[in-house]
């Protein structure tokens, strides 16, 4: 699947249903959708027709707030049918603003408190390797749920028994909720903070596909952290690093401006 | 309790490579005899009770049964979030196993009293919560729990507890067990606690009441059965608990008994009340400050009977 094109059409869908559902985290949607476009488009082991295939890679979304995207790349990928999307957030819908399994083909984990996201996927990994499969867990993180001690709790967990089949990927677009990460609680040196608790860290542009996809290659004997550095809002340019649209609804001109950037933007 | 528990699930996974055991960096010469002989099925997370219960998770959606192992409040309030989110919203198959239930660690102060462990686990939807009152419930509760899906949670109690059952007895969960029967008041117990309430039962048989004894060693789901009978074949009921009678056995039994229209003619909780446990002290001696041991139960029980 052209991933470049599945990162656009990520983007679009969230839009779209973060304005009709009247929910939030744009911002965080748009920073994740080149590692979702790659990881669905071209890295995941899964199978739409099979979503609890046992051999299947695992893909936890551990920054729940950020769901709208997931459910964008899992109906683009065949899981169900694109137009529930339009559901998202509505009365009665199974699609939640903070991603949840009950009823969704193709998501393992429902999240939305951070930090569970990395301490469940080292459970699975664990699982994995004492029945001697192959297949591979991938969490994806927020950069300001890295001041959760839970996730540092999963990091020593599985880089003392060597997960070499768990990923976890930062999107570290440098702003949380209130104000900067560099502000709120510094992440730096973050990639030597993983590097010191045993984890193989390799650091790529978050928006470079094929700097992405050679990132998700398995390491030989530990856990692997991409830390995929992204903007916050990208995509758009009145989104982008800016701390406002975290929690704002694209309503109006602002959702017409949106839209016309990302339907004009190549390819 | 806690010896009882780990010989039967070491048998059933001796048998069963589903089942895991995970510790947080405790149990110390207890968990050594399941560790060496299934090495696989063992794992120490260290102290680190979020990722306890996360990892636990993480291995029951891949299909094992997990027991978790700690003291106290470390597996259960530590990591409510993870067994409220990660477990029971899943209904993972993780059985949060803590021992020393109440005052068991009565000497070690406040921090290691679980007294408010029943009513907020209690409060997990899908969680079924099983306080054993003697040694085979204990063990009958392993197996138990290992029959049914989903998380649970199961207090044990420090204490040895001997054994209240009879020949050819049956366990399940759900149904409260008539450890002693009379007409005249109504005993019920969970947790190891259960051994003052059948010695004040026997007790008070000297003095010409009757009490019948209640073991509801589980309280999700309570058993509606069990105190219908009493309420309709007796004079009242005292729940009979090593924690808060708020939201524990107090409480389940209350809420049953309102929402389903049994009368117990008289009731009485004893357990802690609105104040933490600020005394040291074996388990016994707490259970005497804190009013829920033999003599405070003879106490409510002939209180009870004098309110006919």
């Amino acid at each position: 699947m052209d991933t470049r094109a599945l990162a656009r059409r990520i983007r679009v869908h969230a839009l779209r249903m973060v304005n009709r559902g009247g929910s939030s985290h744009i911002g965080s949607i748009f920073s994740e959708a080149d590692v979702l476009a790659v990881l669905y488009g071209a890295v995941l082991r899964v199978d739409p027709a099979r979503p609890d295939w046992p051999d299947r890679d695992r893909f936890v979304l551990s920054k729940g707030h950020a769901g709208a995207g997931v459910y964008a790349a899992l109906a683009e990928r065949g899981f169900f049918p694109v137009e529930w999307l339009d559901t998202h957030c509505a009365d009665g819908s199974r699609l939640s603003g903070h991603v949840s399994h009950k009823g969704v083909p193709g998501v393992e984990l429902s999240t939305g408190s951070l930090g569970h996201g990395l301490p469940v996927c080292g459970g699975m990994a664990y699982a994995a390797k004492l029945a001697g499969k192959t297949h591979r867990v991938f969490c994806l993180l927020s950069d300001g749920e890295c001041d959760e001690g839970s996730n540092w709790e999963a990091a020593m967990f599985a880089a003392h028994h060597r997960l070499d089949n768990l990923v976890a990927v930062v999107d570290y677009n440098k702003i949380q909720s209130l104000a900067p990460v560099a502000d709120t609680l510094r992440l730096e040196p973050f990639a030597d903070k993983w590097r010191s608790f045993g984890w193989e860290a390799r650091e790529v542009d978050g928006h470079d596909h094929d700097a992405l996809r050679a990132a998700f290659g398995a390491s030989r004997d530990r856990p692997v952290v991409v830390i995929a550095h992204t903007v916050k809002g990208r995509g758009v340019s009145f989104m982008e690093n800016s701390v406002l649209w975290h929690y704002r609804t694209p309503r109006d001109a602002e959702y017409d401006a949106a839209l016309a950037e990302l339907t004009a933007a190549a390819p | 309790m806690r010896d009882a528990f780990v010989a039967r699930l070491l048998e059933r996974a001796t048998a069963d490579p589903r089942i895991m055991l995970i510790t947080a960096d405790l149990g110390f010469g207890v968990l050594t005899r399941f560790a060496e002989a299934l090495p696989r099925q063992y794992l120490n997370v260290g102290v680190a009770e979020q990722n306890l219960a996360a990892v636990a998770t993480g291995m029951a959606l891949e299909g094992h049964v997990v027991f978790t192992y700690s003291i106290g409040n470390f597996p259960t309030l530590r990591c409510l979030e993870q067994l409220r989110n990660d477990a029971c919203y899943h209904g993972a198959a993780v059985k949060s196993v803590a021992i020393g239930g109440g005052f068991s660690y009565g000497p070690l102060g406040f921090s290691h009293f679980a007294t408010e462990d029943l009513a907020i686990l209690r409060a997990l939807p899908g969680m079924t919560v099983v306080a054993p009152g003697d040694l085979w419930e204990a063990e009958e509760s392993v197996d138990a729990l290992i029959a049914a899906p989903g998380p649970a949670y199961l207090r044990l109690d420090k204490s040895s507890a001997g054994r209240t059952n009879a020949a050819g007895e049956g366990f399940a969960l759900g149904r409260s067990r008539r450890v002693r029967d009379g007409g005249d008041v109504t005993l019920v117990a969970c947790g190891g606690i259960l051994g003052d309430a059948v010695a004040a039962a026997d007790a008070l048989a000297g003095e010409g009441l009757r009490c019948r004894v209640l073991s509801m060693h589980t309280l999700t789901p309570v058993d509606g059965a069990g105190l219908a009978a009493a309420c309709a074949e007796t004079g009242g009921l005292v729940t009979i608990e090593e924690h808060v009678v708020s939201g524990g056995l107090g409480g389940a039994v209350a809420e049953h008994c309102l929402e389903h229209g049994l009368r117990p003619r008289a009731f009485a909780r004893l357990g802690l009340r609105g104040e933490f446990a600020t005394t040291v002290g074996g388990q016994a001696y707490l259970r005497d400050v804190y009013g829920m041991g033999r003599t405070a139960i003879m106490a409510a029980a002939r209180d009870i009977a004098a309110r006919k």
